[in-house]
């Protein structure tokens, strides 16, 4: 926190701010409001309610009229603010209004109607954040199950990601055999295979495996990542080769050398790779959409697109399961920043 | 123990290790000593299984061994790097063979106390080798190989990575310990001090071939070749190039260019090249008027070192190295006559083979 202080309020040279200073600023304040407005927009358009949505011009807060209720009559009625005439200054609730009048009522003394001219009347807004637009989504949708399906596919997916591309990078860059670098090559070289071409059969390999609408088959064609493979074998180079050695002196047997000498020591390459994968597994849409369509087994990000109907889009809902979306994300990655840089650092890679 | 015949090494084409024979009899200490390159770490990656064996045979306890893994040798290495787990405490360093091999935990808990009670390791045990220094990462490293009470101990330059001092302490404890434990050790080294200071006997190997194995002062007094002769000693023997005029009656005439005939024990073909060594504390000087000594030699003083208890002058033009107990008043630039007494002189042939000497 110091540190941000002392960095916005450094100065060129010592004496008075120099124009450069504002320059700066205001260029980071730029950069600032780029990457952070759409976000800020999001979430508070999260808590609008869908007539306010709709409203325009748009507000950045959710503003929206403001209703009173009116003894004697049903629900609640649009209070207005009345601009001009004998009552300007007074706040009314609109029965209706017929043409260019609209019949008044005080909601003090309901009894009597006042017809006063639309043209003079504003309607009165009022902050409100509409929390009925999270909690629906508990009630009326089954967000706790599409969460349960996203999380269960990121943790278990990420799981075998790290074993099965650890085991991978392990023999590719501590056991000499023929054909090793051919193999990695080739590994590599998938990073040129775009997603979208491979999809096809792999549908067709997942729907004669039976995977389709189960998590596993959304699990299961992702866990072998070039990527990851790539990282940690580059990692695991810089683990000197006389300590594994050392273990095989030591009676332990090849598994036991991956698993108590090598992956400890590769922790900072593995947490940048569970990052990675967590990041991957949580926003991925378009593998899943081919796979499930069931939505009992939808993910997240299956749902979210789901309010997105042909004719009609439930924008409030979608505002506030996206927020609910990114911030399991934004959380992880509020705390392990730091770790995440140091990792990318000491893997060598970027 | 354990027993060497004729193993080599190839990698493809390339030979890197060659008909390398010898004995290590039960409780002996060898060091294998050469330049950097000529194959004694390779040789001790063999023997320990790290490194597979080409040609020849490697047994242990009259076993072949060629073919056993590593770890089942019953042998222990300590690595020039330490090699220590960095994620795991000195404890658990130690303890990692013995759980690798199931070893009961109270037995594992004793010979870790012991280990650590030998090498003075008791206050570290909690800690990681990163807050370790140096000397303290050598005795973990030591005290990893000795909970597992190897049949023999294997060190790879050990000693390295230490500075000067600590080097000539952890020499005496290696010494000490294996005075102790009295068990097989086999230590590499590059450097021939170590070699002479710790050796029961010394393998001295060259481009992966041994040159002579001996007790350091067999080495140090009748090498096999000029190799030998040049390599263990410090300061280094003196050499002197010529032809060999006569040989007769076990006494061999060398005629050195510049200098005039040197006689030495030792036959060779008249005529043939022949080269002489001398160590630096075995060339006299001869005080003026003592004439009528054999193998004079008159030189220039190009460097002259005083250390107090002794003094190196450096003559030039024959290149000569002498050391001389004692403090000297010679100078530089003061022309002296030096003299190699026959019985010092070591002489070699062409193919630069130790002459024998009756």
């Amino acid at each position: 926190m110091s540190g941000l202080v002392g960095m916005l309020t450094a100065r060129r040279g010592r004496l008075a701010r120099d124009w450069t200073d504002w320059a700066s600023l205001a260029y980071l304040l730029l950069g600032v409001l780029v990457m952070f407005l759409p976000v800020l927009w999001l979430f508070a358009s999260s808590l609008k309610s869908d007539q306010a949505l709709n409203a325009f011009p748009p507000t950045f807060l959710p503003w929206e009229p403001a209703q009173v209720a009116v003894p004697g009559q049903p629900g609640h009625l649009p209070l207005m603010q009345v601009t001009a005439g004998p009552l300007a200054g007074r706040r009314l609730a609109e029965l209706r209004h017929i043409g260019l009048m609209a019949q008044m009522l005080d909601p003090a003394r309901p009894g009597r109607v006042l017809p006063i001219p639309v043209r003079d009347l504003r309607p009165v807004l009022r902050l409100h954040a509409s929390w009925s637009n999270f909690t629906d989504l508990v009630r009326r949708f089954n967000f706790f199950g599409y969460f349960w399906n996203s999380v269960l596919i990121t943790t278990l997916a990420t799981l075998i990601t790290l074993l099965i591309n650890s085991m991978a990078a392990f023999a590719l860059s501590k056991y000499r055999f023929a054909g090793r670098d051919a193999v990695f090559a080739l590994m590599l070289a998938t990073l040129m295979v775009p997603p979208t071409i491979v999809l096809v059969p792999n549908f067709l390999i997942a729907a004669r495996l039976d995977l389709v609408n189960s998590i596993w088959g959304v699990i299961w064609p992702g866990v072998a990542t070039p990527t990851g493979v790539f990282l940690l074998r580059q990692y695991m180079l810089t683990i000197p080769d006389d300590l594994i050695e050392a273990a095989r002196m030591d009676n332990a047997s090849e598994w036991r050398i991956y698993w108590r000498i090598v992956l400890p020591l590769s922790a900072p390459a593995l947490a940048v790779l569970a990052i990675f994968s967590v990041m991957w597994r949580w926003n991925d849409f378009l593998w899943p959409m081919v796979v499930l369509n069931r939505s009992s087994v939808f993910t997240l990000p299956l749902a979210l697109f789901s309010f997105q109907g042909d004719l009609q889009t439930q924008w409030h809902y979608l505002l506030a399961m996206t927020v609910l979306t990114l911030l399991p994300v934004t959380v992880i990655f509020l705390f392990l920043q730091r770790s995440i840089t140091q990792g990318i650092a000491s893997a060598g890679v970027k | 123990m354990l027993r060497l015949l004729d193993v080599g090494k190839t990698y493809g084409t390339v030979s890197v290790m060659r008909d390398v024979s010898f004995d290590v009899a039960a409780g002996e200490f060898i060091v294998f000593v050469g330049p950097s390159g000529c194959g004694k770490s390779t040789l001790l990656r063999m023997i320990c299984g790290l490194e597979t064996v080409t040609a020849g045979r490697i047994e242990i306890d009259g076993k072949l061994a060629n073919d056993i893994p590593a770890a089942s040798r019953g042998l222990a290495l300590v690595f020039q790097s330490y090699a220590l787990y960095p994620h795991m405490t000195v404890r658990q360093n130690m303890a990692f063979g013995l759980e690798n091999l199931r070893t009961p935990k109270p037995e594992i808990e004793r010979r870790v106390a012991e280990a650590a009670r030998m090498l003075r390791l008791e206050n570290l045990l909690a800690r990681r080798p990163t807050q370790l220094s140096g000397g303290q990462r050598q005795r973990v490293a030591i005290g990893r190989a000795i909970v597992r009470e190897p049949r023999i101990f294997l060190f790879d330059e050990p000693l390295s990575n230490l500075d000067a001092e600590l080097r000539v302490e952890m020499r005496a404890e290696l010494a000490q310990l294996h005075r102790r434990l009295a068990t097989t050790m086999i230590y590499v080294t590059h450097d021939q001090v170590e070699a002479m200071t710790m050796a029961d006997r010394i393998v001295v190997l060259r481009a992966g071939a041994v040159e002579q194995v001996g007790a350091p002062l067999e080495l140090y007094n009748r090498p096999a070749n000029r190799f030998v002769a040049g390599f263990i000693g410090s300061p280094r023997m003196n050499f002197l190039d010529g032809h060999v005029t006569a040989s007769e009656a076990g006494w061999t005439t060398v005629e050195i260019a510049g200098v005039g005939p040197i006689r030495a024990r030792g036959t060779l073909r008249t005529g043939t090249q022949a080269s002489l060594g001398i160590r630096p504390e075995h060339v006299a000087t001869v005080p003026a008027g003592a004439e009528g000594t054999v193998n004079l030699v008159r030189g220039q003083v190009a460097s002259i070192e005083q250390l107090g208890s002794a003094s190196f002058v450096r003559l030039a033009d024959p290149a000569l190295n002498l050391q001389i107990p004692g403090q000297t008043d010679v100078r530089f630039g003061d022309e002296i006559v030096v003299s190699l007494p026959p019985e010092h002189v070591h002489l070699f042939d062409d193919q630069g083979a130790a002459q024998p000497r009756p």
